[in-house]
């Protein structure tokens, strides 16, 4: 694979698809308002439930909050690129346009999966960072190398394993042309992220680690924040997200082997 | 005479969207469980205890999240989107000729999903209660039937709002955005995350003056047996009705002056 290509290309997806984004600022002004209405909506509930009791699973409030950072940002960037270009393929399968990026001499996974961007999850993405700055000034943690990298690393983690499933789901449109709807199933499963897994029940818990791995995406980067993470678990996320990763890419190659064109 | 015309334009439209609407059972059955928030929120609240300081009981509290369950499949309203993209395309044109409000369209359109979620809604309670069996109860005929219509004007209510945000295409094309942000204050106040009761006094204050509560936590007490002024209720959810029919009707007159048909 050619790396300077495929920046070079990236650069130009990037100019284009911002150039057509910013004929609607004022939808960027109201996005930017969604997204902080919707933060302190979060932090409202959970101050609902903090109201009189001091812990809930376990985390006090001000460790809750960080897993609403992690889980703004996280959003932010699902916003970003996940769902614009994710939605995208529905549209290339549906009317046949598929064949246009099967076509073009690069990988078809990388065309479809970061053509588009939408500016107004960087936003969302700032105010999850605020968000973290402040946990990290109100849980006094302090800032070292190991912390740096290790949280970098399982926030990457947590991103590839929802790159992952949110292309795992659109790719099986290939098939059922008409389930997108699964994409609002995920959304809403993906909700639980906002609080500590522990506050579930035994069952729940399970499910969100096995079936969808929620758990993964939130909870450890959070763990890793307030420095009680083992390291077995951060292994093991490591390992979840590059199954996950190599899973989807294997995937979306056997599903092109069923792609019949669409139309015309 | 009248009054017979308008019945059957009312019947043929439901019967056409109906026969519509079951083509798609598969993209409605998922929609329908995507709808199931509430009840990982029901799993917080026992898990945790939470319930105990607003002195309700588990079971009383799996009947509310089960109700506001039910109250939100039955009236989620996407107006807006389909109205965007009929505006978009140039649908509306046609539409606009036809001596019928294009809106009643959209509302048969409503009626029919919500017939079609019904079957689906009843099995995710039956996967309910097979897991809480102690929380099953009969509610009384007259109950019931005050429940329905609540839950029914709960979605008057929003079919409003988001009707009159729709009209906003005439002047924006992208309208859809007002919409989301407006659901950020309905997911979070409505009742649907967390029962209003459970509020803290600096919100309770002002919230019973707002249309949200109305919109979820009202009908869903009143059908779920719990604590709930009926009186009150029913006649804020028909002043709310009142308040903001006139307004639709001033937006749609307005809105239909500055049409202009976009696409074919």
């Amino acid at each position: 694979m050619n790396l300077r290509k495929y920046l070079k290309v990236y650069k130009k997806f990037l100019y284009t698809s911002l150039a057509s984004e910013l004929e609607y600022k004022t939808n960027i002004l109201i996005d930017l308002i969604t997204a902080i209405l919707s933060l302190i909506g979060s932090i409202f509930l959970l101050s609902i439930f903090f109201q009189n009791n001091g812990y809930i699973g376990g985390w006090k409030f001000e460790q809750a909050l960080i897993v609403q950072g992690i889980y703004t940002i996280l959003n932010g960037i699902t916003n970003t690129w996940f769902n614009p270009n994710l939605t995208e393929i529905v549209k290339h399968i549906r009317e046949g346009t598929l064949d246009f990026v099967l076509l073009k001499p690069i990988d078809s996974q990388f065309f479809i999966s970061l053509k588009k961007i939408n500016p107004s999850g960087f936003l969302e993405i700032m105010l999850g960072f605020f968000l973290l700055f402040f946990c990290i000034k109100i849980n006094q943690i302090n800032l070292s190398l190991s912390f740096l990298s290790l949280s970098f690393i399982t926030i990457s983690c947590s991103i590839c394993i929802l790159y992952s499933i949110w292309f795992f789901i659109s790719t099986t449109t290939i098939w059922f042309v008409k389930t997108w709807n699964a994409i609002e199933v995920l959304r809403s499963f993906l909700y639980i992220g906002r609080f500590p897994l522990n506050s579930f029940s035994f069952s729940l818990r399970v499910f969100f680690s096995i079936f969808i791995p929620i758990a993964f995406i939130t909870t450890i980067p959070s763990e890793v924040f307030l420095g009680l993470s083992q390291l077995w678990k951060i292994l093991l996320e490591v390992i979840v997200a590059s199954v996950f990763l190599i899973t989807s890419r294997k995937f979306w190659l056997f599903a092109l082997k069923f792609y019949s064109s669409a139309s015309s | 005479m009248i009054f017979n015309l308008f019945n059957r334009k009312i019947f043929t439209l439901l019967k056409v969207q109906y026969s519509n609407m079951l083509e798609y059972r598969v993209e409605i059955a998922l929609w329908a469980i995507s709808g199931i928030i509430p009840f990982f929120m029901l799993n917080i609240w026992t898990n945790n205890n939470l319930n105990e300081s607003i002195n309700i009981s588990d079971v009383m509290l799996s009947r509310y999240f089960l109700c506001a369950f039910f109250v939100r499949q039955f009236s989620v309203v996407w107006v807006v989107f389909s109205f965007e993209e009929d505006s978009l395309m140039g649908k509306v044109s046609p539409y606009l000729i036809q001596p019928l409000n294009p809106f009643f369209r959209y509302f048969a359109q409503h009626l029919a999903e919500q017939i079609t979620r019904f079957p689906f809604a009843l099995i995710i309670a039956f996967f309910f209660f097979i897991f809480n069996p102690e929380s099953i109860w009969i509610p009384n005929l007259g109950i019931l039937l005050l429940s329905i219509v609540s839950t029914f004007l709960s979605f008057l209510i929003q079919f409003l709002i988001q009707s009159i945000v729709a009209c906003l295409c005439f002047w924006t094309e992208k309208a859809s955005s007002i919409e989301r942000m407006l659901f950020i204050p309905t997911l979070f106040l409505s009742g649907l995350l967390a029962p209003v009761v459970s509020f803290p006094e600096y919100v309770k204050s002002w919230i019973y003056l707002t249309p949200f509560p109305y919109l979820i936590d009202f009908p869903a007490n009143l059908l779920s047996g719990n604590e709930t002024n009926i009186s009150r209720g029913l006649s804020m959810q028909i002043i709310w009705i009142f308040l903001l029919f006139p307004l639709f009707k001033k937006i749609w007159i307005e809105g239909t002056k500055k049409y202009t048909a976009m696409g074919s």
